[in-house]
C-alpha cells in the first residue's frame, strides 16, 4: 500500500523535494516540474484522444452490426495513428476571403480551452497539475472559452452554412452551460470546497450520487444531458449537424486545423466525463460500503488511478452510446428543453440542495 | 412554427440571406440544387433546381428498339427498376398484342414487390441519417442486403436488373428463389418492428416529424403528387388498386393510408407499405405455378402498330406512368415517362414554406426523391 503507485501524493511530494535539492531553489523546482508536467500533459492528450477515437469507431461498428477498423494493425489499432499521420501531413488550406488571421486562430483558441482545463482534473491523490481552491469554478469558466474559438471559426471561415452553424453552437453552447453549472453548483454545498482534491476526498464514505439524496442523482442527470450538449455530440450536434449544414462551422478547415477541433472534441467528452466522475461517482476513490472490510480491502488494490479511469471511461461510454442510437434535434426544440425544462430543474435542484445541506438531510454525515 | 411568414418572392434582394443547397450536398441524395431563402433558420422559400443528370431517356427512345430500351428504364428510378421494365414492358405487349404467361406475372409481382421493399429499407436508413442517427443507416443496409443478393442470383444484377422484358421475363427464376424468398420474408417481418423499435418510438423522431412538413390532399393531387406521398395525406390512390394491371387483382391487400399528411404519417405509411408488400409475396409464392413458360414468343423486334400506349405501375416513390406512340415501325415515335418524383419534387417548395432549415432536411427525405428518376 505504500508503493508509489497507490500514494501519488507522496511520489509528487519527493519529487518536488529531489527537485528542490537538485536545482536548488523552490522556485526553479516548480519551473521544471511544471515543464515536465506540460511534456506528460501533451504526450497525453495525442494519446487520449486517439485512444478515444479509436474507441469511438469500435463501439459505434458493434453497436451498427459491423467490426470498426480492422485494417491497420491487430483490430485496428493502429487506424487512428495512420488517420493522425495522414491529417498531419495534409495541406491546411485557407479559404480565399476567410479572414486568415481568425481562421487560424479560431482552432488554437478550442483546442488550448480544452488543454488548459485538463490541467485541474485530479487523476490520482496528489496528482494534479494545477492545485487550485476553485478549480471546478475555473475549469467551467475556461471551458467557456472554447466556444468563441466556435464563433470565430465559423464567421471567419466566410461560408454561408459555418455561420449557420457557428450561431447555433453559440446559442446551444451559452444556454446549456447554466444547467451544467447549475447542476455541478448544487452539489457544491454538500461538501464545501470547489478544490477537486478535497471534493474527492470529502466522499470516503460515499459517493455524492448518493449520498445527496436525490438531488446527487437529479444533478448527475442534468449534468449528463447538458454537457453533452457542451460537447456538441449527438442528439445536440447541430452546430456540425453534417446532414443540414455539410458540418457546420468546421466545413473549411482541413488537415491539421481540422484534427483540432476534432481532438478538442474528444478531450472535452473526457473532461465532463471527468467532472462528473470527480463530483459524482469519488474521482479517484475506491468504492468503499462501510462495514464490509474485507471487500473495501479488495477495491483498495487497485490503485487509484485505475478507479479514476474506470470510472471516466463508462462515462465516456454513456455518451458515446448517445450517439449511436439517438437523431439529432431541432435547434428551437433544443432551446425549448433547456429553457423550459432543464433550466427551471436545475434550479429547483439547487433549491432542494440548499435546504438538505441546512437541514443536515444527507448520508453518512 | 408553421405561422411565421412566409413570402413566396425567390427574387434576390441585398437584404437576403441565400443558401445554396446542393448539388453537393449530403441531404439532397444525388445531384440537386436548392435555392434556399432564409430568414434565421426559417426557410422562406425554396427553388428546386434540376437537370445535372439530365440523360435525354425519351429522346434517346426514339432511336432504340424495344429490346435495347430496356436497360435504359432501369436507370430512371434505380431503386424500382423492376417496375420501370415493367412499365416499358406492358406498353410494348399492349401495342404489339402479346400475352403474359402466368407464372411470369407472377414472378413480376414477387420482384416488383421485392424491390418496393428493398428501395423503402433504403430510405428508412436514409431517413435515419437525415435526422442525425447513423445507426438506422446500416441497419437498413443490413436487411437490403438480403433483397440484393435475391436479385443477384436470379438476374445477375444487383440494381439495374433488366429482368422483366416484353413478353414475360428475361429467363426462369433461380431454383433456390422461392426458398430464399420464403426465408426473407419470414426473416425481414420481425426486423420491422426492430426498425419500429430502433427509430419509430424515437421521442425525437417523433418531434422532429409529427405536424412538420403537411402536405394537405388538395394541394397533393394539384401538383400530382402519388405514392407514399400522396397516401400520407388521406388520398387512397395506389396504380396497384385503382388501375389494376398484371395479377394485382388477385392479391389481398390493403394499401397504406395515413390521414395526417405530414412527415410522420408519410413515414408510417411506408413501413405499412413494406409489410403489405411481404403479405403480397406470400400470397405470390402460394399462387404460383411451379412449372410453365416464364416468356411468351416474341420477334427479335417487335414493329410498333400505330397507336397511343399507356402503362402506369405503381413504383416505390408513386405512379410512374409511360405514353408510347407508334407508327407501325420496330422504333417508337415518341415516348414520354412520367415519373413520380419529378412530381412529388413539385410539391416540395409549397411544403417546406416557413420551417427550419433541418425541417427542410426531414420534408425532402420523407419524400424520397431520385434524382435520374426526376431528370431522366
Amino acid at each position: 500500500m505504500e508503493s508509489y503507485i497507490y500514494r501519488t501524493d507522496k511520489l509528487i511530494l519527493d519529487l518536488t523535494e529531489w527537485l528542490t535539492e537538485a536545482t536548488g531553489s523552490a522556485f526553479a523546482a516548480e519551473v521544471v516540474k511544471m515543464s515536465i508536467a506540460a511534456a506528460v500533459l501533451s504526450a497525453f492528450v495525442g494519446l487520449l484522444a486517439m485512444i478515444l477515437i479509436y474507441i469511438e469507431r469500435k463501439v459505434a461498428g458493434h453497436m451498427q452490426q459491423r467490426v470498426g477498423p480492422m485494417r491497420v494493425g491487430p483490430h485496428g489499432i493502429l487506424q487512428t495513428v495512420a488517420d493522425s499521420i495522414k491529417l498531419v501531413a495534409k495541406e491546411g488550406l485557407t479559404p480565399k476571403n476567410a479572414d486568415a488571421f481568425i481562421f487560424n486562430l479560431a482552432p488554437l483558441l478550442v483546442f488550448a480551452s480544452s488543454f488548459a482545463c485538463l490541467s485541474f482534473i485530479p487523476f490520482s491523490p496528489g496528482m494534479t497539475i494545477v492545485s487550485f481552491n476553485v478549480g471546478l469554478l475555473f475549469i467551467l469558466g475556461i471551458a467557456s472559452v472554447g466556444v468563441l474559438g466556435i464563433l470565430a471559426g465559423g464567421w471567419a471561415s466566410n461560408n454561408k452554412w459555418s455561420v449557420l452553424g457557428a450561431m447555433r453552437s453559440g446559442a446551444q453552447i451559452i444556454s446549456y452551460e447554466l444547467s451544467a453549472t447549475l447542476a455541478l453548483l448544487a452539489i457544491v454545498p454538500f461538501f464545501g470546497t470547489l478544490d477537486f482534491q478535497e471534493i474527492v476526498l470529502s466522499q470516503q464514505k460515499g459517493w455524492w450520487i448518493w449520498r445527496a439524496p436525490g438531488v446527487g442523482l437529479l444533478g448527475f442527470l442534468i449534468y449528463t444531458i447538458a454537457s453533452t450538449a457542451e460537447c456538441n455530440r449527438t442528439p445536440f450536434d447541430i452546430a456540425e449537424g453534417e446532414s443540414e449544414l455539410t458540418g457546420g462551422f468546421h466545413t473549411e478547415y482541413s488537415a491539421m486545423k481540422f484534427a483540432m477541433f476534432f481532438l478538442a472534441e474528444f478531450i472535452n467528452i473526457f473532461i465532463v466525463s471527468a467532472i462528473s466522475a470527480t463530483v459524482f461517482f469519488g474521482g479517484w476513490m475506491p468504492f468503499h460500503i462501510e462495514g464490509l472490510d474485507t471487500l473495501n480491502r479488495v477495491f483498495d488494490l487497485l490503485p487509484p488511478i485505475v478507479w479514476f479511469f474506470g470510472k471516466v471511461a463508462c462515462l465516456v461510454f454513456v455518451v458515446m452510446w448517445f450517439r449511436w442510437t439517438f437523431p439529432r434535434l431541432r435547434v428551437d426544440q433544443l432551446m425549448h428543453f433547456e429553457w423550459k425544462y432543464l433550466m427551471p430543474l436545475s434550479l429547483i435542484n439547487l433549491a432542494l440542495a440548499a435546504i438538505a445541506v441546512s437541514a443536515g438531510l444527507y448520508f453518512f454525515n | 412554427m408553421s405561422n411565421i411568414p412566409a413570402d413566396t418572392s425567390i427574387e434576390p434582394d441585398f437584404e437576403d440571406y441565400y443558401v445554396n443547397m446542393g448539388p453537393q450536398h449530403p441531404s439532397t441524395h444525388g445531384v440537386l440544387r436548392l435555392i434556399v431563402k432564409l430568414a434565421g433558420e426559417t426557410v422562406l422559400g425554396v427553388t428546386p433546381h434540376i437537370g445535372f443528370v439530365h440523360r435525354g431517356i425519351e429522346k434517346m427512345a426514339e432511336a432504340l428498339t424495344a429490346q435495347q430500351f430496356f436497360p435504359l428504364t432501369s436507370r430512371l428510378d434505380y431503386l424500382s427498376a423492376h417496375m420501370n421494365n415493367w412499365a416499358w414492358a406492358m406498353a410494348i405487349e399492349k401495342a404489339a398484342g402479346i400475352e403474359v404467361p402466368e407464372r411470369a406475372e407472377y414472378i413480376r409481382i414477387i420482384m416488383s414487390e421485392l424491390s418496393r421493399i428493398s428501395s423503402h429499407q433504403l430510405w428508412w436508413g436514409v431517413f435515419g441519417m437525415d435526422l442525425g442517427a447513423f445507426t438506422p443507416f446500416l441497419y437498413g443496409f443490413r436487411d437490403r442486403e438480403r433483397v440484393n443478393d435475391i436479385f443477384e442470383k436470379t438476374c445477375g444484377v444487383r440494381l439495374t436488373m433488366n429482368y422483366i422484358c416484353a413478353g414475360g421475363v428475361r429467363e426462369d427464376v433461380d431454383r433456390d428463389f422461392e426458398k430464399d424468398v420464403r426465408e426473407f420474408t419470414d426473416y425481414f417481418e420481425p426486423m420491422i418492428d426492430e426498425y419500429d423499435r430502433l427509430l419509430s418510438g424515437n421521442i425525437i423522431i417523433q418531434e422532429r416529424t409529427k405536424g412538420v412538413g403537411v402536405l394537405d390532399p388538395e394541394t397533393a393531387k394539384q401538383y400530382g403528387c402519388t405514392g407514399p406521398t400522396l397516401r400520407a395525406g388521406g388520398v387512397d390512390y395506389d396504380v396497384r388498386k385503382n388501375r389494376p394491371y398484371g395479377l394485382y387483382p388477385r392479391m389481398d391487400f390493403k394499401t397504406a393510408v395515413a390521414t395526417e399528411g405530414d412527415s410522420w404519417a408519410r413515414y408510417v405509411v411506408r413501413l405499412e407499405e413494406m409489410r403489405q408488400s411481404l403479405k403480397i409475396i406470400r400470397q405470390a409464392l402460394d399462387q404460383i405455378p411451379a412449372e410453365g413458360p416464364v416468356r411468351a414468343k416474341t420477334p427479335m423486334n417487335i414493329k410498333i402498330p400505330d397507336g397511343h400506349y399507356l402503362s402506369r405501375v405503381e413504383a416505390a416513390r408513386g405512379e410512374f406512368a409511360l405514353y408510347l406512340v407508334g407508327n407501325g415501325k420496330i422504333l417508337p415515335q415518341r415516348v414520354k415517362l412520367r415519373s413520380p418524383g419529378f412530381s412529388n419534387l413539385s410539391a416540395l417548395p409549397e411544403t417546406v414554406k416557413g420551417w427550419r432549415i433541418a425541417d427542410l432536411v426531414t420534408i425532402m427525405s420523407t419524400f424520397d426523391l431520385v434524382m435520374p428518376d426526376i431528370d431522366r
